[in-house]
């Protein structure tokens, strides 16, 4: 009897156990597959990127990875059209791209940090009523600032500048450095600053030589949430910079109107484009659900 | 207690005010003046391709506007877009924060293969999609001609579907992470003491599980029906609000009035009315959530 009730019960668990795994890899391939198609397709020929239908199993090349960077219309090219893809320029919003991000972060990580510092340890007058206007920022539409910017810009000369879209990069993002910093302060144990200061210590000294040391690990997980804000804006480069200053995010979104584009090669344009993201997803795991909410919710551990 | 209330020093309130003055400035620089100045721009007539000065029309774009057809067949579109995605991906997201709430080796791979496209620029995505949806050469075209036997083209045929399902694609791992992490703050000792008790499923879920996770759910539907309003990148870069504007959502038509038509005044009135539904929101969502 006992044992065929254990036996029962080691069943259910056998059966139960293989539907978690199979629900599982369902998941997996629904949420991966896209991916997967995008970096497979980069490494597919212009002809098996158009098959029909398309190809599962091929022989992988990486012409398209050389061809964003190296390939150049010759002038007898131009002329007699046999090669008629032009080359694509990448490495200019490459570059665009990793200045603007990189910029935009240092400046907007400074000052957020400082001003997280001081909301979470002096809590000055105002501290609620600012703290709730920052984030206020998180939930204006950017298509809604977006037309008065773009006349201010034009009418400024930040127009078509680095130091234009660094700027408003950095407004952007100094609402999440602030929150997400403030969070990670709130959680250190203030004690040890507190004896510094009655002690007499420099506050700017009790700062970086006590307090910063000891939020290290969540100033790399905000740094690497901005660099994934920054490297995936769009509507405000799309309207603020031309060729000179153009992101990749824009260079990608203007290859919608071509007709019979080479997909093989806008997959390898993007597949380099989303690489940070897929390295940074798994670094970032653990904070995944407090930076998609400024901080204000902690998550699972 | 707060470290200025020890010290109280005149100097460290000096030091505290100077910490956060540059994040204020740069705040109100690039925020509030703009907002003031479009608010005002939204009682003009202007156009500033004719590139005549801004003529003062009182409330008449707004007036216009809310009297527009047009613009209330938009706001339907653009209801029933965040409507369907922000449900499916809710149900999606329970059931995936049912499964992993299960522990198996390989789950916190698997988390993180799902959370990926949460973090995969929109931009890449609306492209992406264009060759997956591509009524020729697109993979999903294949599936779909597969699974119904004849061929689907997706994209000028069902743009709504398309868009939808590219949105919950991106964003149902994002309810995920909000509910598992309820699911995770229930007290093991209630779940078993519910278990020695024999309620019933619905009970248990409806005593012990949604009370818990109740606080996170509706802070996950505010963040992501404020989200889904403002899509714009996955949108403009999948359809372009097309087929004519089967798929013109609201941030779409707004940018097109702007920087298409260049009708600036009638734009930033319809964007000011596209604020202030979305504050509206937020603030019923905030009551509702805060009311247990």
């Amino acid at each position: 009897m006992a044992n065929s009730r254990n036996n029962r019960r080691g069943r259910r668990k056998i059966v139960r156990t293989v539907l978690i795994y199979i629900s599982a890899i369902i998941a997996v391939i629904f949420f991966i597959f896209p991916i997967y198609w995008l970096v497979a397709t980069s490494l597919k020929t212009r002809a098996q990127a158009f098959s029909t239908p398309p190809l599962f199993v091929w022989e992988p090349t990486f012409r398209n990875f050389i061809d964003i960077f190296l390939k150049r219309q010759t002038e007898i090219e131009a002329i007699t059209g046999q090669e008629l893809e032009l080359a694509t320029g990448a490495e200019t919003f490459f570059y665009n791209s990793f200045v603007v991000t990189f910029s935009s972060i240092a400046i907007a990580t400074v000052i957020g940090v400082l001003a997280a510092y001081s909301f979470s340890r002096y809590k000055p007058a105002g501290t609620n009523t600012l703290m709730f206007f920052i984030l206020s920022t998180r939930m204006l539409p950017a298509i809604v600032v977006a037309i008065p910017i773009y006349f201010f810009y034009r009418s400024l000369g930040l127009y078509n500048t680095y130091i234009g879209l660094i700027l408003l990069y950095t407004m952007f993002n100094l609402p999440f450095a602030v929150w997400m910093m403030k969070s990670f302060f709130d959680e250190v144990p203030r004690d040890i600053e507190q004896a510094a200061l009655v002690d007499g210590s420099n506050p700017v000294k009790v700062f970086y030589k006590i307090a910063l040391p000891q939020v290290l690990v969540g100033l790399g997980a905000t740094i690497g949430f901005l660099i994934i804000n920054v490297w995936n804006e769009f509507l405000f480069a799309l309207l603020l910079t031309e060729r000179a200053t153009r992101t990749v995010p824009v260079m990608i979104a203007g290859t919608r109107g071509e007709v019979g584009i080479n997909w093989g090669l806008i997959a390898a344009i993007e597949t380099l484009y989303i690489l940070p993201a897929l390295v940074l997803i798994f670094v970032l795991q653990r904070f995944l659900l407090r930076g998609m909410t400024f901080g204000t919710v902690r998550g699972a551990k | 207690m707060t470290l200025q209330a020890t010290t109280g020093s005149r100097l460290i309130r000096i030091f505290s005010v100077l910490l956060i003055l540059p994040a204020v400035a740069l705040v109100t620089f690039l925020v509030i003046f703009p907002l003031i100045w479009a608010l005002g721009l939204s009682f003009y007539s202007y156009n500033v391709i004719r590139g005549e000065a801004p003529v003062f029309v009182g409330v008449e774009n707004y007036y216009r506007l809310l009297n527009s057809l047009d613009v209330w067949r938009r706001f339907v579109l653009t209801g029933q877009f965040v409507f369907y995605a922000v449900s499916i991906e809710f149900l999606i997201g329970f059931g995936l924060a049912l499964l992993f709430y299960n522990q198996f080796s390989g789950r916190r791979l698997a988390i993180t293969l799902v959370t990926t496209p949460l973090l995969v620029a929109p931009v890449a995505v609306g492209i992406f999609h264009r060759y997956l949806f591509d009524a020729t050469f697109g993979v999903y075209s294949y599936f779909a001609q597969l699974i119904t036997g004849q061929s689907v083209k997706i994209l000028s045929q069902h743009p709504m579907f398309a868009i939808i399902f590219m949105d919950v694609w991106q964003w149902s791992p994002f309810m995920m992470l909000f509910i598992l992490a309820g699911l995770e703050a229930i007290p093991k000792h209630m779940l078993e003491s519910s278990e020695i008790d024999r309620l019933s499923m619905f009970t248990k879920f409806r005593y012990v599980v949604w009370p818990t996770i109740r606080p996170l759910v509706a802070l996950a539907l505010l963040f992501r029906t404020m989200d889904a309003f403002r899509t714009f990148d996955t949108i403009f870069t999948l359809t372009g609000g097309g087929p004519g504007t089967a798929t013109e959502v609201l941030s779409i038509q707004i940018y097109r009035i702007a920087f298409q038509f260049f009708r600036t005044g009638e734009a930033t009135a319809l964007a000011f009315i596209f604020l202030v539904i979305i504050v509206l929101l937020t603030n019923i969502y905030l009551r509702l959530a805060r009311r247990e």
